[in-house]
C-alpha cells in the first residue's frame, strides 16, 4: 500500500483487544527485554484482530506498550504490510520485481484489475478483493508469483488467476 | 558438476520439516558434539574461521571473524544472535526454501552459533511475507524446546538459549543488519551510522551478531564434517563451501541449486543438472549475478565467470545473495533498468538525502526514456545522479546497490539507451506490458 501511507484513519469505534488477543500480547511481551521491541508483533495481532489498523487501534497499542502514539504512527507508516485502511477479504498481492516482471506480471495484474473493475490499492464494492503491487516476494523461480492474504500462488498465469478469482468470488 | 548436496540434502524428503525425520537423518548431532563433547565457544569459532565460511546474505564477510568482534570483556551485558531471514533482494529465494523445507537445520545452526558467541537469547528476523516460513519455524522451535535442544540446560550441558521468531512487516531495508536491529527494537528500520558496529553495540545496546539463514545452516556441517572438509569445497579457501544459487528468468529450469562455491555461470545456466539452457533457445543478453543490487553482466562477461565472491568482484559485480536473473535477447534493457529502479525508489528508507531524492529521480529519468520522452542528455544525467548518491554519501550501502543496475546497464548497453531516446521505442520491439500503472507516489514520478 505504497502511496497512501501518510495518515492513520479513524474507525469511529474504540479499539479494545479481545481477551485471547490480550493473552497473546502478554506472551509476546515475555520474549523481549523492552516493551517497545514487541511493537511489530503486537501490531500484527492488531491487524489480525481488526483486519486493519485504525488510529484508535494504534493508540491502544501505544498505551499497552507505553509508547507515544507518534512513535507508533511512525512505525506504521514505514512498513508496507500494515493496512492503514480496511482491505478486501482477499488481498491480491502481485509481485512486479524483476523476475516476475520478465514473466509478464504487470500484464497479469492489469488484467485482473480490469476484470474486477478496480484500480491498484482499491477494493471491490462487495469488499471481496483488494489489489496491491508488491516488491519481490521470493517466488522468482516460479514467476510470476503472487500471494492472496498469507498464501502463495505460483507460478500464476491468466487461466489459473481467472479460476482463482472465480473461486474466491463464489466463497461466502 | 553438481556435487554432493549438503544444505539441500533433506529437501524433497517426506516430512522433512519434522524433528523426527531431522534427528533420524543425523540432525542435532553437531549440537551434541559441541555441547557434550567438551567444545568451547572459542574452539567452535576457530573451526568456523578455518572453514573459510563467508556470509551468504550479500556482503560475504568471514563469519568466524565477525564472531570474534564481540568484546571479550562484555561487562555483564547479554549477547544477541539475530538470524537474518529478511530475504528480500529481488531474485533471491534460497532462504525461503531452507526455512520451509528444513527448518531444524537452520535452528541447529542458530543454537551452535549462539553458543559460539555466548548468546542466551536469539531471534529469527523473518520478513513479514513469509507467513508459512514463520509458522513452520515456530512449530520447529516448539519441537526443539520439547526435546531439550532449546531452553534451560541444553543436553545437560548447562548452556541455555531462548529462540524467538520475529516477523517483519514489509521493508527491504530491514535486511541491512543495523536496519534489522532498529526494526527488532520496535522502530522504523532505518540503518545506523557505523561504528559502533553491531558486535559492540547492537540490539538493546548489547553486542549483537547478525548472520544470514544459509550461513547459519553451514555451521552445522562445519561441525559435523570439519573445517578442512568445508574449506576444500569450492574454488579456493577464500571462496569455500557449498553454495545455494537462485536461478530465475529466461532459462528452462529456474530454481534453487546447490553446488560447490565457484560454479561456472555457464554451467548454472546451461548444465543438465541446473538451468538446462535458455527458454526457447533464445540468446543470453544480460545476467544479474547477485540480485538487483549487483551490476549486470553481458553475454561476453559470463564466459569464464566463477560464481563466488572473488570471481564476481573480478567482473566488477558481486555474488551478493547469489540471485542469478537471466535476461534474453527480447529483453529491453531500458525497461529492465526502469523496473529495478522502481524497486529501489520504493524501498529507500528515506533518511539520507542523496538516496531518498536520488532513487526516485533515477526512476523518473528511466521512466521518461522508457516511455519515449527521453532526451539524449538523460543518459549522462543517469550517471551523474548515480555518482552523487553513493560511495560514502549515505549511512548504508543501499544507494550503492541502487546505482549498480543503472550504471552497469547504461555503461554496457549505451547504444540501446540512445536508440530508445532517438526512436522513442525499444530496440527489441514493443514492450510487453503497455499502459502499466505505477503505484509509486505520484509526486515522485511527476515530470
Amino acid at each position: 500500500m505504497s502511496h497512501r501511507r501518510y495518515n492513520l484513519e479513524e474507525s469511529g469505534r474504540p479499539a479494545e483487544f479481545p481477551a485471547d488477543a490480550r493473552a497473546r500480547i502478554d506472551r509476546i511481551l515475555t520474549r523481549y527485554p523492552t516493551k517497545q521491541a514487541a511493537l511489530l508483533p503486537v501490531l500484527w495481532v492488531a491487524q489480525e484482530t481488526w483486519g486493519w489498523i485504525s488510529k484508535e487501534a494504534a493508540e491502544e497499542v501505544a498505551k499497552i506498550l507505553d509508547l507515544s502514539p507518534a512513535h507508533v504512527d511512525g512505525v506504521l507508516t514505514f512498513y508496507t504490510m500494515y493496512n492503514l485502511r480496511p482491505v478486501g477479504k482477499n488481498l491480491l498481492q502481485f509481485c512486479t520485481s524483476i523476475s516476475c516482471h520478465l514473466a509478464g506480471a504487470e500484464r497479469l495484474m492489469d488484467r485482473c484489475a480490469k476484470r474486477l473493475g478496480i484500480g491498484l490499492e482499491e477494493t471491490t464494492p462487495d469488499g471481496k478483493f483488494t489489489i496491491v503491487e508488491v516488491e519481490c516476494i521470493a517466488g522468482c523461480d516460479k514467476a510470476p508469483s503472487m500471494m492472496v492474504n498469507d498464501t502463495y500462488y505460483e507460478p500464476m498465469d491468466e487461466r489459473k488467476l481467472d479460476a482463482l478469482v472465480e473461486k474466491l468470488s463464489a466463497d461466502a | 558438476m553438481m556435487g554432493e548436496k549438503v544444505l539441500l540434502a533433506r529437501v524433497g524428503r517426506a516430512d522433512s520439516r519434522s524433528i523426527g525425520t531431522y534427528v533420524a537423518d543425523g540432525g542435532y548431532k553437531a549440537l551434541r558434539t559441541v555441547l557434550t563433547g567438551g567444545w568451547t565457544p572459542e574452539k567452535l569459532t576457530d573451526e568456523v574461521k578455518k572453514s573459510g565460511l563467508r556470509g551468504r546474505g550479500g556482503a560475504g564477510f568471514p563469519t568466524g571473524v565477525k564472531w570474534t568482534f564481540v568484546p571479550k570483556d562484555n561487562k555483564g551485558k547479554p549477547v544477541y544472535l539475530l538470524c537474518n531471514a529478511d530475504e528480500s533482494e529481488p531474485g533471491t529465494f534460497k532462504d525461503r526454501l531452507l526455512m520451509e523445507e528444513d527448518p531444524h537445520q537452520v535452528i541447529e545452526g542458530i543454537i551452535l552459533s549462539s553458543f559460539a558467541i555466548k548468546c542466551r537469547s536469539a531471534y529469527i528476523y523473518i520478513r513479514g511475507e513469509f507467513y508459512l516460513g514463520a509458522r513452520i519455524l515456530n512449530k520447529a522451535i516448539e519441537e526443539a524446546y520439547a526435546k531439550g535442544f532449546l531452553g534451560e540446560n541444553i543436553l545437560g550441558s548447562g548452556y541455555a538459549l531462548d529462540l524467538t521468531v520475529h516477523r517483519g512487516a514489509g521493508a527491504y531495508i530491514c535486511g541491512e543488519e543495523t536496519g534489522l536491529i532498529e526494526s527488532l527494537e520496535g522502530k522504523r528500520g532505518q540503518p545506523r551510522i557505523k561504528p559502533p558496529f553491531p558486535a559492540v553495540w547492537g540490539v538493546f545496546g548489547a553486542p549483537t551478531i547478525v548472520n544470514n539463514v544459509e550461513t547459519l545452516a553451514c555451521v552445522v556441517h562445519i561441525v559435523n564434517r570439519g573445517a578442512e572438509w568445508f574449506a576444500k569445497i569450492g574454488r579456493n579457501e577464500k571462496n569455500s563451501g557449498p553454495k545455494l544459487y537462485c536461478l530465475s528468468g529466461a532459462v528452462n529450469r529456474p530454481g534453487v541449486y546447490e553446488a560447490p562455491m565457484g560454479l561456472q555461470m555457464k554451467e548454472l545456466l546451461f548444465g543438465a543438472d541446473f538451468g538446462q539452457g535458455m527458454k526457447g533457445g533464445k540468446k543470453v543478453k544480460a545476467v544479474i549475478p547477485g540480485g538487483a543490487s549487483a551490476a549486470m553482466l553481458t553475454a561476453e562477461e559470463i564466459e569464464d565467470c566463477p560464481l563466488d565472491f572473488d570471481g564476481l568482484v573480478a567482473k566488477k559485480s558481486m555474488l551478493g545473495s547469489a540471485a542469478i536473473v537471466v535476461m534474453n535477447e527480447d529483453t529491453c534493457i531500458v525497461e529492465a533498468a526502469q523496473n529495478l529502479s522502481k524497486f529501489f525508489a520504493h524501498e529507500s528508507c528515506g533518511q539520507c538525502t542523496p538516496c531518498r531524492e536520488g532513487t526516485p529521480w533515477l526512476h523518473k529519468v528511466l521512466t521518461r526514456i522508457e516511455e519515449g520522452r527521453g532526451r539524449l542528455e538523460d543518459i549522462d544525467l543517469l550517471e551523474r545522479i548515480s555518482n552523487q548518491m553513493a560511495n560514502g554519501m549515505t549511512i548504508c550501502v543501499f544507494a550503492d546497490a541502487a546505482i549498480a543496475p543503472v550504471l552497469s546497464s547504461v555503461g554496457k548497453f549505451r547504444d540501446e539507451f540512445r536508440y530508445h531516446v532517438e526512436n522513442k521505442r525499444c530496440l527489441v520491439g514493443p514492450r510487453s506490458d503497455d499502459a502499466r500503472p505505477s503505484t509509486l507516489n505520484p509526486q515522485l514520478v511527476a515530470s
